[in-house]
């Protein structure tokens, strides 16, 4: 047993504890903290390539093993999961109903993303991710608000089919070893690369593309995830918006880029009309937005289409870039969910016409929520500014360098680059309805959150600040690990 | 590992069990049978510990002996094992159910009458095994029937009951007429071949229909006689057009026999299906036609089953369409038997098993709650979250597996099927198979739903015996384990053949 293997078991089994009775808040926050001080103490005992290796033959003879092992990035994934995990757990306000269902579900979709992070094998991999799958549909239809029934059906269904394409996918990618090199093992897969004929990579490609981008909510495949997130309770909504959808970009830097190099040339195109309609189209979906948890929604939908910009790129900075956004923007997304959580409680509306001058009554969330809307938009100082720079740098230079001629991956940089713009505009009006001016009549009593919200907003702030002042703590993680997968 | 035990002992002892439990329902002085039933879980449990000690076939047998017809194999053996347990678990069904029954049969006493409620499902365990090691038609139809006329029994068992009358009735014409087919298919084969052992059929075929034999010429006799096969079988299985028989059969039979016949009955058909379509698919003068009727059924059983099963709001009703769904699902994985043989085969066993230990438990679950909150609609299902969280959890367990969540038996099945189906290129069965998916999520997470979102009608608490605890709590372990650890099945699957099968 090693370390990886109690992070990924702990939130699991405390899962389990809580289902059958245990104090369902304390054990909750114990198991988040202790994922965290866990992940810490990996990443600091990390010393390069894959380490922290686990395995168990479950079947041997398909080359399917229950295989752990962690890379830096995938401990950089791991440190989102587990400082978003301790921040939902904590702001979880007191729950009338079914109280250890609830921490039960909230843990599950945690230990589920951290078992798909730490997984090397592929079916592994797959199947943890799933194990969020009916927990989230518990959170959404039992705790949620608004339309929740509907919204909880919808990303329910979304995802299954979306997960069962990717089966497809995987399953084609395995079979196109040829017999006797088959094998589970990401690591092996990678390392044996040159075996998948070139001819097949890009009907392999499509499938995994249309899979993972079902769970990224990649244009046109978005429509389950702003519903989804208004609805959700808070921990639901950062949990899932903040890590789980990470699972599938993970997964496209993991298998997609450095299996199938030939097939993302063939679909490369078709990506970036795509990734272009996330970030411009859905940018002028999230403006016309009226509702704060509906915009957050939507602004989450559209920064996948930067990540996607960096997936696209294929060389080493690109793809870094891309990683650290998917870190900068778990937090960011998750501390602004949880500070839209608290408004829910406090307001009996989030239309940004019922709110106003909020910061005057609550200091403490106008500084948050303004630092947290200043990542958002990729603003220096936060992790999501130095990793959207890399992103369009690498972007960029993946296309022919020296000519006049731009091409097609350089007219979507400079495409995505309006996205910041865009991102400024709602962002800033959205903040400016809700924080500024003088406070409406509905606003009069508002007071600043308790501590447990304030500290983990803090905590989310603080990793992001960390992650943008000084990028190389990360990137040490990062870089060699994306250099070693492209075979840079 | 000693072998001891020639492995139709096995058979011999299920079917003296059954004659015993018949004699002591004739004379035995005490109303209440459920005792019996006990011994034969027993029993039978125990035959499942006895089946890995059994001895393999003559090498070469002497012509005219019992391996003429009688085959072991490690793919027979599994299917054995299976009818065991199978049987096993519907006996505690049947214990659990046995107030329900009391109430449609004659008689004043409680239990009085029950006892053949137990012994038939013996007998059709008997007719299950005798089918797995079927290698010769004459044998597969016998022990077709010896299963079949159990069920026109037990169908009808509620003597009291309209619906299960209704049901009765349906089955018996239904089925017998689909016997009909199936003899009819067998006297073309045998009409060509001159044959009914299947490798001889096989062997005569090949080399009749290859260039210059003497069959050729003849390939609509042979495609007529096996659409008749494919057809009777189709009845068994359960697939589309073939399926109207099902959702009334599966809702007016008493509950344990529904799951008996949603599983036995379709693992006989699939095993059948398997060892004939080996036959067919072999004679390449007939194989692209039969892989395209098999396609073709494929995606009507899906789209069928799929589809029927999203508007329903009775629990068994529902399972009776998705029930038509996982034929659609096994028959992917048949009509990629060609391509991927290995694969194929071993994707068809796993499914059966993981769909056993998930609609075994997924009906266990069902009788408890449907008997203590009187009917098996799904809003007798809601709160049950509340009313009893074990029950609720097991259920759910059966729901992801059956919706082919990972980590679950259903999730591996699906997994298999779908890995072969893509070897075999049969890319129109994968789209419907995920369309089937999604539809199959709407409709299982319906209960799921109204377990834990909707609040209860009844508040009183759902108590469970030890023995219906014990099997749920087993058969929920189950599950987890065909789903993350397949090792130990697979094994039995991919060993080597306790000896081929004679006369190769």
């Amino acid at each position: 047993m090693t370390v990886l293997n109690f992070i990924v078991l702990l939130p699991i089994l405390n899962a389990i504890a809580i289902a059958c009775g245990a104090p369902a808040r304390k054990s909750a926050l114990l198991s988040a903290w202790t994922q965290l001080a866990l992940t810490i103490v990996a990443m600091v005992g990390y010393r390069g390539g894959f380490a922290y290796g686990s395995t168990w033959a479950v079947a041997p003879e398909w080359g399917l093993n229950l295989t752990f092992g962690v890379d830096g990035l995938a401990l950089v994934m791991l440190l989102l999961t587990a400082i978003v995990t301790v921040a939902a757990v904590w702001v979880t306000p007191k729950i009338e109903k079914r109280e250890n269902l609830f921490y039960a579900c909230v843990l599950l979709i945690s230990g589920g993303a951290a078992g798909a992070f730490a997984s090397v094998d592929m079916f592994f991999f797959y199947a943890f991710h799933e194990l969020a799958l009916i927990p989230t549909f518990l959170l959404i239809g039992i705790w949620g608000q608004g339309e929740r029934q509907v919204a909880a059906w919808k990303i329910t269904i979304y995802l299954a089919v979306g997960s069962m394409i990717l089966l497809v996918g995987l399953a084609k990618l395995y079979l196109a070893f040829p017999e006797g090199a088959r094998t589970f093992d990401m690591i092996e897969m990678t390392k044996a690369r040159h075996l998948i004929p070139a001819a097949e990579q890009g009907g392999i490609y499509i499938w995994l593309l249309v899979g993972f981008g079902v769970l990224i909510s990649l244009f046109p495949f978005h429509s389950w995830a702003a519903p989804a997130y208004a609805a959700a309770p808070t921990p639901a909504a950062m949990l899932h918006a903040g890590v789980l959808k990470k699972f599938g970009l993970y997964g496209l830097i993991r298998i997609a880029v450095p299996m199938l190099p030939e097939g993302a040339k063939v679909w490369m195109n078709l990506l970036l009309v795509l990734l272009v309609a996330n970030i411009l189209y859905i940018g002028l979906v999230t403006i016309a937005q009226k509702k704060l948890d509906w915009m957050l929604g939507y602004s989450s939908v559209m920064h996948m289409g930067y990540i996607f910009l960096g997936i696209a790129a294929g060389n080493a900075i690109g793809i870094t870039g891309a990683s650290l956004l998917m870190l900068g923007h778990g937090l960011s997304i998750a501390a602004l969910f949880a500070m839209c959580g608290y408004l829910r409680q406090t307001s009996p509306s989030l239309a940004f016409t019922s709110l106003g001058g909020i910061a005057k009554k609550a200091p403490f969330l106008g500084y948050a929520f303004g630092m947290a809307a200043f990542a958002s938009i990729g603003l220096p100082g936060f992790a999501n500014f130095a990793s959207e720079a890399m992103v369009f740098f690498g972007a960029f230079k993946a296309g022919p360098a020296a000519t006049l001629d731009f091409s097609s991956i350089q007219i979507a940089t400079v495409c995505g680059l309006w996205g910041v713009v865009i991102s400024a505009v709602y962002m800033l009006r959205a903040y400016r309805q809700i924080f500024q001016g003088e406070p409406q009549a509905n606003v009069a009593t508002f007071k600043d959150p308790a501590c447990s919200v304030k500290w983990s907003v803090i905590l989310l702030l603080a990793a992001l600040m960390v992650g943008g002042l000084w990028p190389k703590s990360m990137l040490n993680f990062i870089q060699p690990s994306v250099e070693a997968l492209i075979g840079k | 590992m000693q072998q001891i035990i020639p492995a139709i002992t096995l058979e011999i002892a299920v079917l003296i069990l059954g004659l015993l439990m018949l004699f002591a329902e004739a004379f035995s002085k005490t109303a209440d049978r459920s005792h019996m039933a006990r011994y034969a879980i027993a029993v039978l449990l125990a035959l499942i510990g006895f089946s890995f000690f059994t001895t393999p076939p003559p090498a070469n047998p002497a012509p005219g002996s019992m391996w003429d017809f009688y085959a072991v194999d490690a793919t027979a053996m599994f299917f054995k094992r299976i009818a065991l347990a199978t049987t096993a678990i519907v006996l505690v069904m049947a214990l659990e159910y046995r107030s329900v029954l009391s109430k449609f049969i004659p008689g004043t006493e409680e239990g009085r009458g029950t006892g053949e409620f137990y012994s038939l499902p013996v007998f059709i365990c008997a007719g299950l095994m005798f089918m797995a090691s079927a290698v010769d038609f004459i044998l597969i139809f016998v022990a077709l029937e010896l299963v079949t006329i159990g069920f026109y029994v037990l169908v009808a068992y509620m003597r009291k009951h309209a619906q299960s009358l209704e049901a009765g009735v349906k089955y018996l014409i239904l089925g017998a007429l689909s016997t009909g087919f199936l003899v009819y298919g067998i006297t073309w084969i045998f009409g060509l071949s001159g044959h009914t052992h299947l490798d001889k059929v096989r062997a005569t075929l090949v080399a009749g229909f290859a260039a210059g034999g003497p069959l050729v010429g003849n390939e609509h006799a042979l495609l007529f006689g096996i659409m008749l096969v494919l057809i009777a079988l189709g009845f068994k299985i359960a697939a589309a057009p073939f399926q109207l028989w099902v959702p009334d059969v599966y809702q007016g039979a008493p509950t344990p026999v529904t799951a008996f016949l949603s599983v036995g009955s379709k693992a006989a058909g699939f095993i059948v299906l398997v060892r004939v379509l080996e036959v067919f698919l072999a004679v390449p003068a007939v194989r692209g036609k039969v892989i395209a009727v098999l396609v073709l059924l494929a995606i009507l059983t899906l789209l069928y089953g799929n589809l029927t099963a999203m508007p329903q709001d009775n629990l068994k009703r529902l399972f009776a369409y998705s029930s038509i769904a996982h034929a659609g699902y096994l028959l992917i994985a048949c009509a990629a038997l060609s391509a991927d043989p290995f694969g194929a085969k071993e994707a068809i066993s796993f499914y059966l098993a993981g769909y056993l230990v998930m609609t075994l438990l997924s009906f266990l679950v069902l009788i408890t709650v449907a008997r203590q909150s009187r009917g098996d609609d799904i809003r007798h299902f809601a709160g049950l979250g509340k009313r009893n969280p074990f029950l609720a959890f097991a259920m759910t367990v059966a729901i992801a597996s059956l919706a082919g969540i990972p980590l679950t038996a259903g999730f591996l099945g699906k997994f298999l099927v779908f890995k072969s189906a893509v070897a075999a290129g049969q890319y129109a069965l994968i789209a419907v198979g995920i369309l089937g998916v999604g539809a199959g999520f709407y409709y299982y997470i319906k209960v799921i739903a109204a377990m834990y979102w909707d609040e209860p009608t009844d508040k009183t608490e759902i108590t469970v015996g030890p023995l219906t605890r014990l099997f749920v709590g087993g058969l929920v372990a189950l599950v987890f384990v065909l789903g993350i650890w397949p090792a130990p099945i697979l094994n039995q699957l991919s060993e080597r053949p306790i000896s081929a099968v004679a006369h190769k």
